[in-house]
């Protein structure tokens, strides 16, 4: 039988911390894939948009998952 | 459920809340039946998840406070993640509109007698909103340019007699016979016009826009 432990406010505190540096390196990601594809388009360089738009949608996902995670441990910490 | 919202002791001992266990209490017996570590309570006694959303927002201890701006700057940076995806899509979107429209109409500029060697003109193409400059460099060598700079499309001069063209906003240069970056904070060549030569007239026959 496995016991339902709520996560304790200190472990809640260390697992945003860890959600936020995750969604940070992501977020750079996207600025970074956001201009190396304005710069490609302005170049006429047609290649890249889509590969770069569906990494950037796999990005938002993940974003979004963890974020939905964090409002989930928070809700059922009672 | 008692009051507090336990389950209530089940006399049985092969009951589902004391699988595993061998003593006779219930898995959640000594659980509290609120968090401990929440500080803050609000003045009316009621449970925070009872409380409006701005009290829970707006936590009076320091480790709650931490972690409700860490939570809302994680929603913050969802938001921009959010956002930079959809400027994927607009890119994509303004790609796709750029491909409709095709390759721009022939446009006569001008005629190889009215353009001396040295000789640059100034013209609009393929829009009245896209100056493009146009150089005779010798006696046999045709250039044409967007005017705007690829840094921050500022209008680019041609100097013919050092073979640059040159961005007097952030001292950029690009090479007069390619267009490419030399020096100066552009990164992208300039883009370049088609030209073509028939009976002595100097047509507009395109754009090509390059990465490098």
């Amino acid at each position: 039988m496995s016991v339902h432990r709520p996560f304790t406010r200190a472990q809640r505190g260390t697992i945003v911390n860890g959600m936020l540096a995750f969604v940070l390196m992501l977020v750079i990601l996207q600025l970074w894939l956001l201009t190396a594809t304005m710069n490609a388009y302005l170049g006429g360089d047609e290649s890249v948009i889509w590969p770069a738009a569906a990494a950037s949608v796999v990005c938002l996902a993940l974003n979004a998952g963890l974020l939905r995670y964090l409002y989930h441990i928070e809700r059922t910490r009672q | 459920m008692d009051e507090r919202g336990r389950e209530r002791l089940d006399a049985r001992i092969d009951s589902a809340g004391r699988e595993g266990l061998t003593g006779t209490a219930p898995a959640n017996m000594y659980r509290p039946h609120h968090d401990a570590e929440q500080v803050t309570l609000a003045p009316d006694g009621r449970p925070m998840e009872l409380q409006p959303a701005w009290r829970n927002d707006f936590p009076i201890d320091w480790p709650q406070d931490h972690y409700v701006e860490r939570r809302d700057f994680m929603k913050f940076m969802v938001l921009t993640s959010l956002a930079f995806t959809v400027g994927q899509f607009w890119i994509a979107a303004e790609n796709w509109r750029r491909r409709r429209r095709g390759q721009p109409e022939m446009v006569r500029l001008t005629s190889m007698r009215e353009l001396p060697v040295g000789a640059t003109q100034v013209f609009a193409y393929p829009t009245e909103h896209d100056p493009c400059i146009l150089v005779r460099s010798d006696e046999r060598t045709l250039v044409a340019y967007s005017q705007k700079c690829t840094h921050l499309s500022c209008a680019v001069l041609p100097r013919v007699e050092e073979g640059v063209i040159r961005c007097p906003c952030h001292e950029g240069f690009f090479d007069l016979a390619s267009g490419r970056p030399i020096a100066g904070p552009p990164r992208r060549p300039l883009s370049r016009v088609r030209l073509e030569v028939r009976g002595g007239d100097i047509f507009a026959a395109g754009v090509d826009e390059r990465t490098v």
